[in-house]
């Protein structure tokens, strides 16, 4: 299973240039996230804090029990260890073909014989569908090649967390609905945390667990997928729809009455359902589309599972629509624990909600999967 | 990445200007190469990389060494011919000749190639890496690029400045005895008997030393500059022009303090 990432009050500035402060979010073991934002945002400056190569000036990021912030440059390459990142461009080695490449982290960290090396070589190339391109250079390739291959490397230590900074830039929307379906079956065969980057809101709607949108130097919003997808904040419907009613502007924010104005433009036109379709998937006013399955034959997401149980106990938190489009998405024999009162609101868990409550074993059907347990004695 | 807006520039331009900017940016240079130096005896040791950089360093500084150096040689023979000649003391042609190649000549023209040529191209790879976020992807992997990728160039930069600095006195020495001899009509018996007349080997060994020193200074200042190269292609770009600039001032620099410490540590031969 994958592990935690607790990031908690997190600024980051470059100068007197503040690019955003206060993050707080939590990404749940073994879930699949999505970071959106406008362009200039600082996301893949987030992403780069996640894993140490940039450093916040104040606030925390937590994995296994170790403040990257904070931590020895020692400890902070074992940690990288845990950690797979796809950069924008694959940022493969240009010096070395693919399979040097992918082989890479598994030359320098362990002490595998060859023909082992190349076992897990090709079985990652085959996963991401590189078959047959062992021997190609980079530059030699396309850059949908490009980003599998990274992918390929960045699996190739078995991750717990694996971070996307944007997958979907520079490839055909086809390929971009493999790209989205091969991340979901990957997180269904290991189980790892996922956090992706995009602006694509096709991506967004259809393939996180969890949804969150920074903007103006701020997290606006974190949390499970439906909270943001039926949210009636400005800003998030702005960027789920992909219209230039609201809030962000092009460059600068803008002022209040010319958002207003454009508010009452786009009202008069019948609001979001009637707005037609924004750029990159961008549609659909508030629906709340179905998640992307794994293929068939691959075994069932666990964190789909733990999701399930992990929101259950947050329905009380939500408004009405959203809690109502949580429970659409719930089986039966949670909704029935939920409205028994089972899951009494958690408190003292600093939004550490997939924490097992001291009760839940007790009450715990046979259908229930056993919650993972962090820490005893934690909330 | 940058937020949208732009700074507000508070007391001086956001420290663009400030007077203290120049020794923040030394104190990180020295940072870095202590940063090399912790690294140095990490194990396990680049063997491969380090004889691949040696091999690339060697091949890009050889043949620009070589040609500078043969008239280099002859530059300092025909001063020297008509120096000698009119000062009398043409049995000293070869001599002196030794004496400025072995001291000064070399060194200097290997600091040139080290920093011009093998300098830059390390910065250049390293730059180009650094704006392809492969030197972030390898840190991500949990390998360090200073281990991985710095230590086994600096050292590969020492290792050749210091068989550089040999080339320039054999090539630099005989250039000067072709000159003397060929052209300006010297003898040959006098030229090669005069050789160890004033030279000693500590000439030598202290233009060795210098050479040694050049290649360090340039192999972390070429590494620091290009592993902080920022803003695409053109960031590699003045990287490199820094790289070598930067490179030239130290180098000189240095070869004042160490020639000024040769003199007060090694007394001349006969005195």
């Amino acid at each position: 299973m994958g592990v935690a990432v607790e990031v908690d009050g997190l600024t980051k500035s470059f100068g007197s240039q503040n690019i955003w402060s206060d993050v707080t979010l939590t990404l749940p073991p073994g879930e699949i996230s999505v970071l959106l934002g406008p362009s200039g945002t600082g996301k893949s400056v987030f992403l780069k804090s996640l894993v140490g190569l940039l450093k916040p000036e104040r606030g925390s990021i937590v994995i296994n029990d170790t403040d990257i912030v904070r931590t020895s440059e020692h400890r902070l390459y074992e940690i990288r260890k845990l950690f797979g990142v796809l950069f924008q461009d694959g940022a493969l080695f240009g010096s070395m073909n693919l399979f040097d490449n992918i082989a890479f982290p598994l030359r320098e960290h362990t002490r595998k014989s060859e023909s082992e090396v190349r076992r897990i070589v090709l079985e990652k190339m085959d996963m991401v569908g590189l078959q047959g391109a062992e021997g190609k250079l980079p530059g030699e390739i396309s850059g949908g090649m490009r980003k599998r291959a990274g992918l390929a490397r960045a699996l190739v230590l078995d991750p717990e967390i694996i971070l996307f900074d944007e997958p979907d830039s520079g490839l055909d929307p086809v390929r971009v609905a493999y790209l989205n379906q091969l991340i979901v079956d990957l997180n269904a065969q290991i189980d790892a945390t996922f956090l992706i980057v995009t602006h694509d809101i096709g991506t967004a709607r259809t393939v996180p667990d969890n949804l969150g949108l920074l903007f103006r130097r701020n997290l606006v919003m974190f949390g499970p997928r439906e909270q943001l997808l039926t949210s009636q904040e400005p800003v998030v419907r702005q960027f789920l729809n992909g219209r230039r009613e609201g809030p962000i502007g092009m460059s600068e924010e803008k002022d209040v009455a010319q958002v207003e104005a454009e508010m009452a433009a786009l009202e008069a036109r019948g609001g979001d359902s009637h707005n037609g379709i924004g750029p990159k998937g961008a549609s659909g006013g508030e629906a709340v589309p179905p998640q992307l399955e794994p293929s068939e034959g691959l075994p069932e997401r666990q964190g789909a599972r733990r999701r399930q149980e992990r929101v259950a106990r947050m329905l009380h938190e939500f408004d009405e629509t959203t809690a109502a489009a949580i429970r659409r998405s719930l089986p039966e024999d949670l909704l029935a624990r939920a409205d028994a009162g089972a899951y009494a609101p958690t408190t003292g868990t600093n939004g550490r909600h997939w924490a097992a409550d001291a009760d839940s074993g007790a009450t715990a059907t046979t259908a229930t999967a056993v919650l993972p347990r962090r820490r005893e004695g934690d909330g | 990445m940058s937020a949208s807006e732009t700074p507000k520039a508070p007391g001086l331009l956001d420290g663009k200007y400030s007077p203290t900017r120049p020794l923040a940016a030394s104190g990180q240079l020295f940072a870095f190469a202590l940063d090399v130096m912790r690294a140095l005896p990490k194990r396990p040791f680049q063997i491969r990389e380090f004889i691949q950089q040696t091999w690339f360093v060697a091949s890009v500084t050889i043949m620009p060494t070589a040609l500078v150096a043969i008239p280099f040689g002859a530059v300092i023979a025909l001063q020297l011919g008509s120096l000698t000649r009119q000062l009398g003391a043409e049995s000293f042609t070869g001599s002196a000749a030794v004496l400025a190649v072995l001291r000064e000549a070399s060194p200097i023209v290997t600091a040139l190639l080290i920093a011009g040529a093998g300098g830059s191209a390390i910065c250049a790879d390293l730059g180009a890496r650094k704006i392809r976020d492969e030197i972030d992807a390898m840190e991500v992997l949990g390998i360090s690029p200073i281990q991985r990728l710095v230590v086994p160039r600096v050292l590969a930069s020492m290792v050749v400045a210091v068989l550089l600095n040999g080339l320039v006195s054999v090539v630099g020495v005989a250039g000067g005895y072709f000159f003397n001899v060929i052209l300006q009509g010297g003898t040959p018996g006098a030229y090669l008997a005069s050789f160890s007349a004033l030279a000693q080997v500590e000439d030598f060994w202290s233009g060795e030393l210098k050479a040694l020193v050049f290649g360090l200074i340039a192999g972390i200042v070429a590494s620091y500059k290009g592993l902080r190269a920022g803003g695409g292609p053109k960031g590699v770009g003045d990287a490199v022009n820094q790289s070598v600039v930067i490179t030239f001032l130290l180098l000189f620099a240095v070869n004042f303090v160490m020639t000024a410490l040769y003199f007060q540590l090694v007394p001349p031969k006969g005195s």
